[in-house]
């Protein structure tokens, strides 16, 4: 009892001693944002015809398709009884925002990426499946579904077909984030999530965190395969990021003015929160280093005249602060909204385990786990431009 | 007589095979008309709500005991079905008001703000059984329910413990249980109720400050209550239909 009184300041509702939502809470919607962002950024290739960004298609597909793989394991893993969560598909209830979660995430999974990326890889999952023998062309003839027509009519119907369900895709994507935004946004009862703003700040938050993770991944696979990268390709995914970001902020600052104009009941408890408890992860993380750095060093290759070496640099530095950012918001955003009382009388802590199943460690080998995913999708498909296209 | 004896077994046949039926229909009419049953509990005739008199509140925690008791409720303070917040209320600066609630009152308060200025009083918290409870709305499976008398009842059996609904409650009347890992809160003695009984809380409540009422029921005195006093729910910007009500209830209660 008293030690979990530690911690405790001014008057709690009893059940709000030990936080509901912990870490695990926080990387579902950093993510889902990963993946929502990555696809935006694939589909300005296809769709808006950026061909710029195309050395990063396919990087950027499979890198969500990694990340949505494990998507819903932190939830399974904080579920009180995991194997229950098939109930929501059978019985789903349809006034609960979070009961749509299973059909947005498999639409997205089903519809949307696997059937993109198996369309686009196709043509070369065929070719693997004839240059190879034995196991592996048994894998890729599986991958093919037996099929092994590449013709120049068919590879057309598959172009045409992916074009569609990019475009499909893109609303499909602003689904999944806004929506995970709506499961925060909508709970009344929670002052610091209760807003409109919850669905759009998360959608561009997600975008920008999406494009800063393959602005880092397209850098690190070309360092790691030893591969030239393409120095337009990086100027306009970082100019993209650059972009996304002032909107994502601008954003976040118009919810902030905003709730420090009204002032409302809760604005005391808020605002006090932001100047102890969440001081270090809001203020300095999310606003200083987080956002307001990052946009500082993506403008800055911007506005002056850099060497390549050191525009590279700057934007690997740049992506991987706005990763560290985006994280922080989701943590302010779900642990900071169980850090004060709905008494508005008092505040308490959270106390992260390291081994329980929803401490740290799962926690850090769930995000690693995205990684070894992405590893064994790029050795099955591999995602980098052959010999010939290159020359071509 | 023409008729064949193919056509008297058919008729015959009919017969009995019909009155059977007949039969078996009025049985089942007689057995399922609920006032030949006189203890029968019947769901549409009930409305229940509750009545909290924070002026005869003593803070003696008998309620708190009684709910955990009955109930089977951990005897940690942060499992509370129902739990009593002391206020301390100085004159000159209502919008702080002074509270705790040690143990959720299940020892009752010890003696704190004798001979300092302002004013005390207990405020009893419980489930509101909201008529448009934000909690039902968002469980994802429909294991939370609001039942056809006016009760938010949980379904353990069915609950996947992801809490949802204990963030989306105003007035932090949910928990987790820890040895079910499913949500837990007040149903209104539900096992009680629908038995004529009271609540327990309300059983042993020595100054009768809480009430549980039927509101379908007109010789009910929660009529009367409502009536002759100036009520007031918790946090009516919330919307939520909330049944409790509270008769003196200060504006620095939240």
């Amino acid at each position: 009892m008293h030690g979990l009184m530690q911690g405790v300041q001014g008057y709690i509702y009893p059940d709000e001693l030990e936080l509901q939502w912990g870490v695990l809470i926080v990387l579902y919607p950093y993510i889902t944002g990963l993946v929502a962002g990555a696809f935006i950024l694939a589909s300005l290739e296809r769709v808006f015809k950026v061909e710029a960004v195309k050395p990063t298609y396919r990087l950027a597909l499979l890198t969500a398709l990694a990340f949505l793989l494990v998507a819903p394991l932190p939830l399974q893993l904080h579920l009180g009884h995991p194997e229950r969560s098939l109930e929501m598909y059978f019985t789903p209830h349809t006034t609960s925002a979070m009961a749509m979660f299973g059909f947005v995430y498999l639409w997205y999974l089903m519809a949307v990426l696997v059937l993109e990326i198996w369309l686009d890889y196709r043509k070369d999952i065929v070719l693997m499946w004839k240059a190879s023998t034995g196991l592996k062309a048994w894998m890729y003839k599986i991958m093919a579904l037996g099929s092994d027509d590449i013709s120049e009519r068919a590879l057309l119907t598959d172009d045409k077909v992916g074009h569609f369900i990019t475009i499909v895709g893109i609303p499909s994507a602003f689904l999944l984030h806004g929506y995970v935004g709506f499961i925060f946004g909508s709970v009344k009862a929670n002052p610091w999530w209760s807003s409109p703003m919850m669905p759009v700040v998360f959608l561009f938050s997600a975008i920008v965190s999406g494009i800063a993770l393959v602005l880092v991944m397209y850098q690190f696979t070309a360092w790691y395969k030893r591969l030239p990268v393409r120095m337009d390709c990086l100027d306009t995914i970082a100019r993209y990021l650059m972009y996304a970001f002032i909107i994502d902020f601008s954003l976040e600052m118009l919810d902030l003015l905003h709730r420090i104009y009204e002032a409302d009941e809760s604005f005391k408890s808020l605002d006090f929160m932001v100047h102890t408890r969440l001081y270090f992860s809001q203020i300095i993380l999310q606003i200083i280093l987080g956002t307001l750095l990052p946009i500082g060093m993506l403008a800055l290759a911007q506005l002056v005249k850099l060497t390549d070496k050191a525009r590279q640099g700057l934007y690997a530095a740049a992506g991987l602060l706005t990763l560290v950012g985006i994280f922080a918001m989701r943590w302010n955003v779900v642990i900071g909204g169980q850090l004060f009382s709905k008494s508005f009388l008092g505040y308490t802590t959270y106390k992260m385990d390291l081994v329980s199943r929803e401490g740290l460690l799962p926690s850090i080998v769930l995000m690693i786990l995205p990684f070894v995913i992405l590893a064994v999708l790029v050795r099955i498909l591999p995602p980098w431009p052959s010999a010939e296209d290159e020359a071509a | 007589m023409d008729e064949t004896r193919r056509d008297f077994l058919l008729k015959t046949g009919k017969f009995i095979v019909l009155s059977a039926a007949a039969a078996g229909a009025w049985e089942a009419v007689v057995h399922g008309q609920p006032d030949r049953v006189p203890e029968a509990y019947r769901l549409l005739d009930h409305w229940w709500a509750f009545t909290i008199d924070i002026d005869k509140c003593i803070g003696c925690g008998n309620c708190v005991y009684a709910c955990k008791k009955e109930n089977d409720v951990p005897l940690e303070p942060q499992f509370s079905r129902t739990w009593v917040e002391r206020y301390h209320v100085n004159p000159d600066d209502m919008e702080h008001p002074e509270v705790d609630s040690p143990d959720g009152g299940y020892f009752g308060f010890p003696e704190k703000y004798a001979g300092q200025d302002g004013k005390n009083f207990f405020v009893p918290k419980m489930c509101n059984h909201c008529a448009t409870s934000p909690c039902v709305q968002v469980c994802p499976v429909g294991a939370t329910f609001e039942s056809p008398d006016g009760v938010v009842l949980v379904d353990k059996s069915y609950c996947l413990g992801c809490r949802y609904c204990v963030q989306a409650c105003p007035y932090g009347c949910r928990f987790i249980d820890p040895r079910t890992s499913t949500v837990d809160k007040c149903t209104l003695c539900y096992h009680r109720i629908t038995k004529g009984l009271t609540t327990a809380c309300c059983e042993v409540c020595p100054t009768g400050a809480r009430q549980l009422g039927d509101l379908k029921n007109p010789n009910d005195p929660i009529h009367a209550f409502l009536r002759d006093h100036k009520v007031q729910i918790l946090k009516p910007q919330m919307a939520t239909g909330a049944k409790c009500y509270y008769n003196g209830l200060d504006g620095s209660v939240r």
